[in-house]
């Protein structure tokens, strides 16, 4: 009976639709109720603290490393690819550009989802599994304020100072590489940097950059674990899925802010 | 974990990262050669201003003295007017000359002056009157084809 299949067909694209819709409208209203109950993150703000300690000073370690890292490489391929055009003196520029403007906040805000983003939400997916949520509520403590928020902000907080180190220490591996390792001219390379690189332009949009990230990586990872089936299964696919969307949201939101700000210079 | 440790360590995270956002500013950045001081502004009108853009640095004797604070098109001499904004720091007579030069063969474009000789200093509004365009490669090799055309055929012509 053809025309069964294709009310099946229409049927599950508009169940496909719906859901979508409902998830993303239910995704907003969580995301407004933690910005309406944030009162209590900043008036008790140890909790707060607590949170970035786990979020933010936790994250240290991977941040630097892998900061230096890809420092170190930006210096090598940089230099490899700049000395055909006898330009190796630019290579200060090329590696402080593309960490302040780029590699940084988004690098960093992958890093912080993978790290902290996911913690967050096999945390809140297990107190919500575990119905330490259910027990707030009825103790007339609200969970959002009491443990959703002080995380989200935790975020905010943490990603622009973990993506400014990010930078900076990336910068530093790019000078071991290029200065110490290769021998490019150190004052031309600290120079020619510091005159492409505009603290307005650069440096405070690539802040921006990473404070956005932290709202996005955060959101989704606090409203992924709160809509957690209350399973171990359900709270495993929700930390898969806050990597995933994560990543996602930062690579998609880089290219639109990047858009905006770097258009036409 | 204890209060007054988490306290230290969160404390220690802020600090650091603000000490990063310092060094980007800083050491990286630009921030450090902008000073805060007055600056005045003068005008010149160039022909052709190459690839010069807004924010490129002014130069004197290889030293950055301003920026390039606007760019427009004046529509009654139909020539460029370039703002410049310089430092109070560094006066210049009444008679410096404005190039538009390259740094590198083919590097970023800035303005230079040439001191002059005369007594009094360039003010605040004032106008640079020896004002010379950018070299602009096409021109230069269009020149150079022509001399070599025009210089060619006599000698060519000695030579039977």
């Amino acid at each position: 009976m053809p025309h069964r299949k294709v009310g099946f067909g229409f049927r599950s694209i508009g169940s496909t639709v719906v859901n979508g819709v409902w998830r993303l409208g239910y995704a907003s209203r969580f995301f407004l109720r933690t910005l309406l109950g944030s009162g209590m993150s900043f008036r008790r703000f140890n909790l707060t603290i607590r949170e970035i300690y786990f979020s933010g000073v936790m994250s240290l370690i991977i941040i630097l490393v892998s900061g230096l890292f890809v420092g170190m490489v930006l210096g090598l391929q940089g230099y490899e690819t700049l000395q055909k055009y006898g330009s190796e003196s630019a290579l200060g520029t090329l590696v402080a550009l593309s960490l302040v403007r780029e590699l940084g906040p988004v690098l960093a805000a992958l890093l912080f989802a993978s790290r902290a983003g996911s913690a967050i939400t096999a945390e809140i997916g297990l107190m919500k599994a575990t119905e330490q949520l259910a027990a707030m509520e009825m103790m007339a403590v609200d969970p959002i304020s009491r443990v959703v928020a002080p995380r989200f902000w935790a975020g905010v907080i943490s990603m622009p100072l973990l993506a400014a180190m990010f930078s900076a220490i990336g910068v530093f591996g790019g000078y071991l590489v290029g200065v110490v390792l290769i021998g490019v001219d150190e004052g031309s390379f600290w120079s020619q940097m510091q005159a492409a690189v505009d603290f307005r332009q650069d440096i405070v949009n690539g802040v921006f950059k990473s404070i956005v990230f932290g709202v996005a990586v955060t959101a989704i990872a606090l409203f992924e674990g709160y809509d957690a089936p209350p399973t171990a299964e359900g709270v495993s696919h929700a930390t898969t899925r806050t990597v995933v969307t994560s990543a996602l949201a930062i690579l998609a939101l880089d290219f639109i802010l990047t858009a905006f700000m770097f258009r036409g210079v | 974990m204890e209060r007054t440790t988490l306290d230290m360590w969160v404390g220690a995270f802020v600090v650091a990262g603000f000490i990063a956002l310092t060094i980007l500013a800083f050491k990286v950045g630009n921030l450090a050669g902008y000073d805060g001081s007055e600056t005045y502004m003068v005008y010149g009108e160039f022909d052709n201003i190459g690839g010069l853009k807004v924010k490129a640095p002014i130069k004197s004797s290889g030293v950055v003295v301003g920026r390039v604070s606007d760019i427009q098109f004046d529509n009654k001499t139909f020539r460029a007017r370039v703002s410049m904004k310089i430092s109070n720091r560094y006066q210049f007579p009444k008679d410096t000359a404005a190039t538009i030069l390259t740094s590198g063969l083919l590097g970023e474009q800035y303005i230079g002056l040439d001191a002059g000789g005369d007594m009094a200093n360039l003010k605040n509004g004032d106008q640079i009157k020896l004002a010379n365009s950018a070299m602009v490669l096409e021109q230069l090799i269009g020149q150079f084809l022509y001399g070599k055309a025009s210089e060619g055929a006599p000698e060519g012509a000695k030579a039977k």
